[in-house]
């Protein structure tokens, strides 16, 4: 008994670490696999999510209704900063990287002055359940689910929608989209936006489980960052199996020495997976089937 | 070729295709600068001196970030890892020797040294491993703010090297500044003229040698893997090595700046690995003009002074300025502000260079 009870534990960890890993990746993926654009202010449309939704939630909306909230502003917030910044900078897709750098410097510091250090937090929901000696968080099982269930709705976007297939279309040779009469730009807003509206989806669903604070986007950074990087550009073939490889390596480390140890261990991997896997697995498997 | 031909060979070097400054004209404006910058503490107190000898610390990062993102074309966003090894490395380092005998000196060394090593270690993985620009960026990023989380939580007494505490989030304190071993008494290198002095001494240095080094056929190398790796790897050139040896020697700069500044203050903490630390260098780099060492450093001087003006007056604004100023170069300028503004006065001579 007392194996299987570490047995869940573990598997709790993992499912958990596995949660954060694609929700807080899978927005970034999105734009870097469909745009090439790496977003620095990533994590500032997570705390555009998270701020909104737990604003609603002050205001009694209830939560499933402001994190859509949340996750809709990021999205409005991100079709505004493509329009604006992103695409005059198509034809230099490295100095995207070092505008939405500075969109993140902006959007912080600005959140510090307009809104204060900190947040009011909503308080985790669903309480807690036993098992063995250990009590563990309903809300965080809900989160897995989650994780699983954004993955399923994308994929089912990409191949089923005519959105999907339009923004496939474009990512694989743009100007014969264009020539067949689809509206690129467009599909380019509707895409960072979509990765914006997943990011405020990441915000708005960890808000509870956090505190608030204007340089929260940082701590999504790193483990989106190193997820996408081991994934590559497929979301996927790529971000999802990182997902999981990076997920057991964080939970296991995480359960061994501590949660810095997790995000060191992580890092270390995939460095080392950078020199092995340098186009992430995603990369790899496409280059096998190719 | 005899050895005073060729120290002279390698002084001509110090104009060349890859810096944009040359001729009497150049040198001239920069006698005049540097002589005034030798001239400032006669006019100044010895105060505000010591304590603008602040601006010059920064300015070794920004030529390593101008060297490794400029002019090798890697977006490398972590520089301040590697000054913030070094700075710890100092403090650990002379807490542990103490200031005697020269050995804040050894310290430096080491400690520059192991930010280097640090480099080369990563540098390894990352250009060995053939990453593409984007996933440079964040990769080094990712460290440098791992590195602040991991120093942050150093907070506990079992967190010591030796007699030195790391001091977690408070960040670490109390070790001795630069101490030059001298017959007649140590000079020690507090916030003063004297500091003042060396570090423009040191920092004239690093700049010419840079300008040499860019000019030099390693420069132009790593300039040709900037345009088209592709092509300088048909060329016959080991990109990755090249490419490696950028980023050992721009990091060790960084390094550099974190002793300095450890030394400077007697004091450094995980913030200066931050995100907020990490994203300034970029600031002043790429404002300025990340192509041009010189550029690069009337850059960082200017945005730098905009800065500390702004934060002085307790302006919250500062970040959102320095922010703003980002994105309008890149959307405006990338070149860079100030290589834009001298840019038409540059016309003619780029226009016979290209005909060359």
């Amino acid at each position: 008994m007392e194996f299987l009870y570490s047995l869940f534990s573990f598997f709790y960890q993992f499912g958990d670490a596995f949660a954060f890993l694609v929700l807080s990746a899978c927005g970034l993926a999105v734009i870097f696999g469909m745009m090439g654009v790496i977003n620095l202010a990533h994590g500032e449309f997570i705390l555009c999510g998270a701020y909104v939704s737990t604003s609603a939630t002050h205001m009694g909306v209830p939560l499933p209704i402001a994190i859509a909230l949340g996750s809709l502003a990021a999205g409005i917030a991100g079709m505004i900063v493509e329009v604006v910044v992103i695409r005059p900078l198509y034809k230099r897709p490295l100095d995207t990287i070092v505008a939405t750098w500075g969109i993140s410097m902006i959007v912080t510091q600005g959140t510090l002055i307009v809104l204060g250090t900190t947040m009011a937090g909503s308080g985790t929901p669903f309480g807690s359940f036993t098992v063995g000696d250990y009590s563990y968080s309903i809300y965080r099982i809900v989160l897995v689910v989650m994780a699983l269930a954004t993955l399923a709705a994308l994929w089912l976007m990409f191949t089923k929608t005519r959105f999907g297939i339009l923004a496939r279309a474009t990512i694989q040779v743009p100007h014969v989209a264009e020539a067949l009469g689809v509206n690129t730009n467009l599909i380019y807003s509707l895409t960072f936006g979509l990765g914006a509206a997943l990011a405020g989806l990441a915000g708005g669903l960890y808000a509870p489980t956090m505190t608030l604070v204007p340089t929260m986007g940082a701590a999504f950074m790193v483990e989106a960052f190193v997820t996408v990087v081991v994934g590559g550009a497929d979301i996927f073939l790529g971000t999802a199996p990182a997902a999981v490889v990076l997920g057991f390596i964080k939970a296991s480390l995480t359960s061994w020495q501590g949660q810095l140890a997790g995000q060191i261990g992580m890092l270390i991997a995939v460095i080392i997976v950078i020199r092995i896997l340098p186009r992430g697995i995603s990369g790899k498997i496409l280059k096998e089937r190719a | 070729m005899s050895s005073a031909s060729r120290f002279t060979s390698i002084l001509k070097l110090i104009e060349g295709p890859q810096t944009l400054g040359k001729g009497p004209k150049f040198w001239s404006g920069f006698t005049v600068v540097l002589l005034a910058a030798c001239a400032y503490p006669a006019f100044a107190d010895s105060y505000d001196v010591g304590n603008n000898v602040y601006f010059f610390n920064w300015l070794f990062m920004a030529m390593g970030l101008s060297l490794i993102w400029g002019y090798g074309g890697a977006l490398s966003f972590g520089q301040t890892a590697f000054f913030g090894v070094a700075g710890y490395a100092y403090g650990v380092l002379t807490i542990n020797l103490g200031d005697a005998y020269g050995l804040t000196l050894l310290s430096l060394v080491l400690a520059v040294g192991l930010s280097a090593l640090f480099a080369a270690i990563l540098g390894y993985f990352l250009f060995f491993g053939r990453i593409s620009g984007v996933f440079l960026g964040i990769v080094t990023l990712s460290v440098t703010l791992v590195l602040e989380r991991f120093m942050a939580q150093t907070a506990g007494p079992e967190w010591a090297i030796g007699k030195a505490r790391l001091n977690g989030f408070n960040g670490m304190g109390a070790m001795p500044s630069l101490t030059i071993p001298w017959p007649g008494g140590n000079i020690v290198l507090y916030p003063d003229v004297t500091l003042y002095y060396v570090t423009l001494a040191l920092l004239l240095v690093c700049y010419l040698g840079l300008r040499i080094l860019v000019n030099s056929r390693f420069g132009n190398v790593i300039v040709a893997i900037r345009e088209n790796p592709m092509r300088a790897e048909m060329l016959g050139y080991d990109v990755r090595k090249y490419q490696l040896a950028t980023f050992v020697i721009g990091s060790a700069l960084a390094g550099l700046s974190g002793v300095l500044y450890t030394s400077w203050g007697n004091y450094i903490t995980p913030a200066s690995m931050g995100m907020t630390a990490a994203s300034l260098p970029i600031v002043w780099v790429a404002v300025g003009g990340r192509t041009d060492l010189t550029t690069t450093i009337i850059g960082t001087l200017a945005v730098l002074m905009v800065f500390q003006s702004l934060t002085i007056y307790g302006s919250q604004y500062a970040l959102i300025v320095m922010g703003t100023l980002l994105v309008i170069t890149v959307l405006i300028a990338p070149r860079g502000i100030v290589i834009a503004l001298i840019s038409p006065f540059m016309r003619r001579k780029s226009k016979l260079e290209g005909e060359r």
